[in-house]
């Protein structure tokens, strides 16, 4: 009754979305699934001006024989080859819950930010860089609210830009990394066709001055939301009023899936192959989390990735070549976004690290690694699955991660057998494939 | 979404909103300025990844608990509460 | 490098942490040794169910004998063991099931376990979200903890009373009086408590314990939902069958508002993975008591090992192989409960003086190989003659 596919893609961000693309274009059946309510993963998110690149790749998935999965959240591996999914936000009293089947699967589950926790971190209207925009993608207006972006990494300025667009004052951004790296990066990114980071014309549309490098939030005041941010540069500290502060500290993979499903790890990324290969037979893995990498790196995995699980191994190598040549830039990345070790010392003993549970710092100091932090404080144990403070703790501490359990995002208890909700009945039901196709599709 | 549809209409804590297409519930119950949910330690909070990992955007819908709403867009005669702490099971 | 006690107690999870603080308590000096986090094993993966049991005269002795010891621990335990006196509601589904609650109420009070038998309406006050039943059995002196926590209090207490805590340390061998740790390291003692659970007899081979998997559920939190453990009658038939996989309706509120769900039972699966035929049996069987819980979120499923004994009864005392060796295991799902009950035993044991309720049941010699040590009170013959295999 699982409704199968010969492959299978999970997100539809650049990378999923070019895998999808590809795979179908070579005739095999190919289902895409992703949570959000429409395609483009979070960097091509709608709800604003999209580049002429996302609407190319979006409008040739449209023009696929891709079958659309929108807004279904993957969350266990029932079986072999058979992911389940829920659909998001779904309060319908059928079709919550679906089985996919695959013969190959490719994951492209994209990235999230790393947030690290400073006094005020929790208050509302503090969010992440990407999260913010996301809000605004969403709908909020930012018109006339004073804005302080801050973090690390390439998306900040990015971020920054488009809410100067949406007619926000950027107050200022603070790029944590010092200008002396900044500048060995430029002249690398020189030779790459960066759209990753279009930072000179960014930084000139807001106005001389307002990129502060070497420079963070060290705390944050308000009442019921965001008042004040208190910056810090070098010895200098000073406070800015704001409305919203947008702070992460560039990205961590999403891998918990991949984790999930059994494939290797290294240093915190998904081991594969030139063909984008796990180290589990006929799952594949593309963009962000095999290395950080950006748009046109992980469009170019989406695309090895489909073109190799469809069987067309010549243009996937001829994509390889190219790959390689651009693997450098992720570790030029890597290095320019590196934390400064001052960052450790933003928390204080009562900040919260641990938001679903309201663990504190002072709690955790003294912990022996993350397994002892779990058990006796609850750090990690709420519903984020510990993907937010998992990713800080491993930054404050040098703690790593624990084995994933599923379900792989927390799902309705009935879905954990796939059983209807809301009944007594104990058969197992699923839902009947044809019905949930149709239901799911994007209706444009 | 045809053509014709111009703003949704849902209540928030009771209030009416209107809001455009396209809007997350998670924006909707920023604009009407409401924290998301309370924390485990009683603090207001509000969205922070904007994607669905953080659970910090949770609320009720249709009476529906633990809801992320930055994941939802604005339905209308949606019905959503905000400042659910741990909240009340099914009813 | 070599160091002596008069006690080392191997395993820190939650029967070894009460064990340490007890002999500590009485004078001892006791090291405490664990392979990794205290409360990390089978203790963190329990429910935490303070429960009166009463499968066997012997088991309902220890249960209500350590329920007690709980209820009298419960005002010094600190905030993050969560100790919640919620009771427990046996739940009858027929007229059959209640007629086995009036039984219950008979036995429970023969051993001065206080309960009260709820009509269908009362029940259905006491628990709005169950589907109708017949009735209920209420313990009111059975409650909820959080394990970990529990276990790394009792450990504190230990060491405020003397005791030492080596972790992380790997024991690789106990007996003769030697402890030998991975390091290289040997400790010396006159007494040896092997307390390692589901993993005892690697240490102390020819111990009939094995390992029984269980599955447990976790939700978000939904305050509330349910206000008491909630367990099926029929658990008593399913969860004791020794020979086959089963599941049983078993829900507990969290004081966090979350609920655990469970449970499940299995031998012969060795590894932690889920094995989602049994897991949703478990979920369908609870859907088929409360309805509505499958739209609640779970948050994670997770497996542990009980470690069983074939006459369902835990091993505690001297262990007839090794003079110097004591066991504290085999506790099966009960070793939240028994833990404090074990602890007093044992000491007592060690110390040669008078239990507080009769302590041979729990002896490890009915199992002993030794000529002259059986006792023949209990056989191994109900050991499942073949293993179920999962994939």
């Amino acid at each position: 009754m699982t409704e199968r596919f010969d492959i299978l893609v999970v997100g539809a961000g650049p990378a999923g979305a070019a895998a999808a693309a590809c795979a179908a274009e070579s005739g095999r059946s190919v289902g895409l699934v992703d949570d959000n309510p429409s395609a483009g993963g979070q960097i091509w998110r709608s709800g604003g001006h999209l580049p002429e690149q996302a609407q190319t790749w979006l409008a040739r998935l449209q023009g696929s024989t891709v079958t659309r999965l929108q807004g279904w959240r993957v969350v266990d591996c029932p079986a072999p080859q058979v992911l389940r999914a829920e659909k998001t936000g779904g309060t319908e009293r059928d079709g919550y819950c679906a089985d996919f089947g695959y013969k190959t699967l490719i994951l492209a589950t994209g990235a999230r930010e790393r947030f690290l926790p400073f006094p005020g971190w929790t208050l509302p209207n503090v969010m992440g860089a990407g999260g913010l925009d996301a809000m605004v993608r969403g709908g909020l207006p930012v018109a006339g609210k004073r804005i302080v972006v801050a973090g690390t990494g390439p998306l900040l300025l990015a971020v920054a830009a488009h809410l100067a667009e949406r007619g926000a004052q950027i107050a200022a951004v603070c790029e944590q990394a010092g200008m002396a790296r900044l500048v060995r990066f430029a002249t690398r990114l020189m030779s790459e066709p960066g759209k990753l980071w279009q930072g000179a014309g960014y930084s000139m549309r807001m106005g001389p001055g307002r990129l502060k490098m070497g420079c963070w939030p060290v705390a944050a005041r308000g009442d019921d939301r965001l008042r004040v941010v208190t910056l810090r540069q070098g010895a200098k500290q000073r406070d800015v009023e704001c409305d919203y502060l947008g702070c992460g500290f560039h990205l961590v993979p999403n891998t918990e899936m991949p984790a999930m499903l059994g494939c290797q790890l290294a240093d915190g990324f998904v081991v594969t192959d030139a063909m984008m290969r796990t180290t589990v037979t006929q799952v594949y893995c593309a963009g962000e989390p095999t290395g950080i990498g950006g748009v046109d790196l992980s469009l170019l995995e989406g695309q090895i990735a489909g073109f190799a699980a469809a069987g067309h191994v010549a243009q996937a190598q001829e994509l390889a070549r190219r790959r390689e040549t651009r693997l450098g830039f992720v570790r030029a990345l890597e290095q320019v976004c590196a934390l400064d070790p001052q960052l450790r010392k933003l928390a204080a003993e009562e900040t919260i690290v641990c938001r679903c549970e309201d663990v504190r710092f002072g709690a955790l100091r003294h912990r022996a690694n993350w397994r002892e932090a779990k058990l006796h404080t609850r750090c990690g144990m709420g519903p984020c699955q510990g993907r937010i403070c998992g990713a800080a703790t491993e930054f404050l501490f040098g703690w790593g991660a624990d084995s994933v359990r599923p379900p792989v995002f927390p799902a309705r208890v009935s879905s954990l057998a796939n059983l209807p909700g809301g009944s007594a009945d104990a058969d197992t039901r699923f839902v009947a494939a044809g019905a949930l196709s149709e239901h799911s599709k994007e209706t444009a | 979404m045809p053509e014709t549809v111009r703003s949704i209409v849902l209540t928030i804590n009771g209030a009416v909103a209107t809001v455009a297409p396209g809007t997350t519930v998670a924006a909707a119950v920023a604009m009407a300025a409401a924290a998301t949910r309370t924390s485990a330690s009683g603090e207001p909070r509000g969205p922070l990844c904007g994607m669905g990992i953080c659970f910090e955007c949770r609320v009720t819908i249709d009476g529906v608990p633990h809801q992320r709403s930055c994941q939802i867009l604005c339905a209308p005669g949606q019905r959503v509460t905000t400042a659910e702490s741990g909240a009340r099971g099914r009813r | 490098m070599s160091a002596a006690y008069d006690v080392v107690v191997a395993g820190a999870g939650i029967v070894g942490a009460a064990c340490a603080r007890t002999l500590a308590e009485r004078g001892l000096k006791t090291a405490l040794i664990d392979a990794g986090v205290v409360g990390g094993g089978a203790t963190a993966a329990g429910m935490g169910h303070i429960v009166a049991m009463d499968d066997s005269p012997a088991q309902l002795a220890l249960t209500s004998y350590s329920q007690r010891l709980w209820r009298e621990l419960a005002p010094k335990l600190p905030d993050d063991v969560e100790f919640d006196a919620c009771g427990t509601l046996w739940i009858a589904s027929d007229d059959e099931e209640m007629a086995e609650v009036r039984r219950k109420r008979g036995v429970y009070a023969s051993a001065g376990v206080a309960s009260e038998i709820l009509s269908a309406e009362m029940l259905a006050v006491e628990e709005p979200h169950l589907r109708p039943m017949a009735g209920a059995l209420l313990v009111p002196g059975d409650a909820v903890l959080y394990p970990p926590c529990a276990a790394a209090w009792l450990t504190r207490e230990a060491v405020r009373m003397g005791a030492k805590v080596l972790a992380p340390k790997r024991v690789t061998a106990l007996g003769r009086e030697r402890v030998k740790l991975e390091d290289g390291s040997e400790l010396h003692a006159g007494r040896i408590v092997n307390a390692c659970g589901a993993d005892a007899a690697q240490l102390t081979p020819e111990l009939p314990i094995r390992k029984r998997r269980g599955h447990l559920v976790i939700t978000d939190r939904y305050p509330g939902f349910v206000r008491h453990q909630l367990v099926e009658l029929g658990y008593l038939k399913s969860a004791h069958s020794v020979a086959t996989d089963s599941v049983a309706f078993n829900v507990q509120p969290r004081r966090t508002g979350q609920l655990l769900i469970g449970s499940s039972r299995e031998f012969g699966a060795e590894d932690a993975t889920i094995n989602h035929a049994l897991l949703s049996a478990m979920v369908a069987r609870t859907q088929a008591y409360l309805p509505e819980i499958g739209d609640l979120h779970a948050i994670r499923v997770w497996t542990g090992f009980r470690a069983a004994t074939p006459d369902k009864l835990p091993l505690i005392g001297p262990w007839p192989e090794d003079e110097s060796v004591f066991l504290a295991t085999g506790h099966e799902g009960l070793g939240i409960t028994t833990s404090l009950a074990t602890a007093q035993l044992l000491a007592s044991t060690i110390l040669g003086e008078a239990t507080e309720i009769d302590a041979t049941p729990y002896f490890p010699a009915r199992y002993a190989q030794t000529e002259g040590y059986t006792n023949g009170k209990a056989s191994t013959a109900d050991v499942p003659a073949a293993e179920k295999s999962h994939a």
